[in-house]
């Protein structure tokens, strides 16, 4: 056996200095440096190009309804109101369903059926929105006005959301196309929670006598809840920032209706509809402070939602 | 409970080799073996747990009281065969609705019964005084060993006949595994106990029966006694004095 050359011993003290961590340390705090600088330049521009709006309407921008932009009257009502109502009625339709869908994906689907829908619902994540806006156009928006519309206001016309005249663009259609949007990110996020759930825990409720079902909906849903909640988060957060494909069927109207057939408007698409021509520096000041609220808003309700998810895990950690 | 000529495959690998294994009525029945020679799998056979892995399939036959596993409902199968995992595993809920969660899927809905079904379960497994006033409080607030109590008190919620043990005390101190041993013997007058476990003292201690398994196959089965002091096969006086494994 041939011999080989001993290796010089391992030296106690590192060759290099302590100069490798400490270069990491700054450059990595510098980039997370960047990410207070951004905000506070965000939150900076914005209340400096919309001051001349709050300076003259004041509150009043934020409890009026009256957006005019000929008389250079603005206020927020309206947007704020499309933008909730429709992010909310998404929800309210893509939750259900997507949750529903992610079960099936991650618990009961034969396992190439589930890879090939995981890979369409990926897929269906990274279409571009004005897709989504022309799809809804030549599609939904007939269909909606010829037959679900009708059809809703023929059963549930009695309620006041389903009565008065039918466009086919409107608060419905709008949610329903925010709801196609979030549900991607639904399902893709909740079937990992689902998949991430350990393996003893579904074990554990099938070695009691449960059924798969059961299993399921009592021990693999609770334990995947912060995943689950996570994934809805993003999604109104899509829903809420969403811009074009509301803009193409919302019917943009600057006014509050209870009936979902009504056309609305949101914020994200007055802005993007307006800001082109705006006629003025009051007009751009105030589609600014749009923005604010629209931003003001976001935080809020991810503060809700930390906020929530905090008190859950804490709950049963 | 009995097992005939069982063969078992994880797809295409043979984990179990013809097993023929009769498990004593209201005795401690105790698995050892290296790890990865089957004693798991054996156990995890029997309440058909190893179902729900794909590619998991097996011939030859279990028997319940002389009836194959296979024609009975696997949900009441295995309400009559219980099990506790290796590493505690309480739901993500009340100590009271860990232990109430069994007899809730099977059908048990009054209010005042579960509450004493739940009190009865503790008490037997030695948890009640430690845990009477918190009941309410989140299963992951207890100890490890309290949490395994908490697992054998879930599963004997149900009242199973046989209740089986997949090394159950294999992350838990002396202390803990001392008490979930004289859990054991308090519930074996009424309960059929199948324990795998990677200590042979335990073994010794607890069990009417040892098996011993390797390389998938029932080497040799016997009194405990016959096992640790006398047993027939080399392979086995070589496990237990500790010259390998």
């Amino acid at each position: 056996m041939a011999t080989r050359a001993q290796p010089a011993p391992i030296p106690i003290t590192k060759p290099s200095t302590q100069m490798g961590d400490a270069t990491a340390r700054l450059g990595t705090m510098f980039f997370a440096g960047g990410i207070l600088i951004i905000t506070l330049i965000i939150v900076g521009v914005l209340m400096e190009k919309s001051w001349l709006t709050f300076s003259k309407f004041g509150f009043g921008f934020l409890s009026g309804t009256n957006w005019d932009p000929n008389n250079e009257q603005f206020a927020s009502l309206p947007f704020v109101y499309g933008t909730l109502l429709t992010s909310f009625l998404a929800l309210l339709i893509a939750v259900p369903l997507g949750v529903g869908a992610a079960i099936f994906l991650a618990e009961l689907a034969p396992a190439n059926i589930s890879s090939v829908l995981t890979f369409l619902v990926e897929l269906l994540a990274a279409v571009p929105s004005v897709i989504y806006g022309l799809l809804a156009i030549f599609t939904l928006v007939p269909f909606m006005r010829d037959y679900v519309e009708p059809g809703l206001a023929a059963t549930l016309g009695f309620l006041p959301f389903f009565q008065g005249q039918i466009f086919g663009v409107g608060y419905l259609t709008a949610a329903i196309i925010l709801a196609v949007m979030t549900f991607p990110f639904i399902i893709s996020i909740s079937r990992e929670a689902l998949l991430d759930v350990p393996r003893d825990q579904r074990e554990a409720a099938l070695a009691l006598g449960a059924t798969k079902w059961e299993s399921v909906w009592d021990v693999v849903l609770p334990n995947a809840r912060l995943g689950i909640i996570g994934s809805i988060f993003l999604g109104l957060a899509r829903a809420l920032g969403e811009t074009m494909a509301v803009t193409m069927v919302i019917g943009n109207d600057p006014s509050i209706k209870a009936s979902l057939f009504a056309p609305g408007y949101t914020i994200a698409a007055v802005i993007a509809n307006e800001f082109a021509e705006a006629s003025g520096n009051m007009h751009l000041s105030a589609l600014v402070a749009l923005a604010f609220v629209l931003f003001l808003l976001t935080m809020v309700i991810n503060g809700a939602a930390r906020l929530m998810l905090a008190r859950t895990a804490r709950k049963n950690a | 409970m009995r097992s005939v000529n069982l063969n078992f495959f994880y797809s295409q690998f043979q984990a179990l080799h013809d097993i023929n294994l009769e498990i004593e009525s209201n005795k401690i029945t105790a698995l050892i073996g290296p790890s990865g020679c089957g004693k798991s799998t054996f156990l995890r056979t029997l309440n058909r747990i190893n179902e729900t892995i794909r590619g998991a399939n097996y011939t030859g036959e279990i028997l319940l009281d002389g009836v194959s596993v296979l024609s009975q409902d696997v949900t009441s199968l295995r309400r009559r065969v219980g099990m506790v995992f290796q590493k505690s595993n309480p739901f993500p809920k009340s100590i009271f609705d860990n232990i109430a969660y069994g007899p809730k899927v099977n059908g048990m809905t009054a209010k005042a019964d579960l509450e004493v079904t739940v009190e009865r379960s503790l008490r037997r497994s030695a948890l009640w005084e430690e845990v009477k006033d918190k009941l309410q409080k989140p299963a992951s607030a207890l100890s490890g060993g309290q949490q395994q109590r908490l697992c054998i008190a879930r599963a004997m919620a149900v009242e199973p006949e046989v209740l089986l043990l997949d090394e159950p005390c294999s992350a838990l101190d002396p202390i803990a595994t001392l008490k979930i041993e004289e859990l054991l013997f308090s519930i074996k007058d009424s309960t059929t106990i199948v324990i795998v476990t990677h200590n042979m003292q335990q073994a010794a201690r607890v069990a009417d029966k040892t098996g011993f398994f390797m390389l998938g196959k029932l080497v040799e089965f016997d009194r405990t006694e016959t096992i640790f002091k006398n047993p027939s096969k080399k392979e086995t006086e070589d496990y237990v004095t500790g010259r390998f494994g």
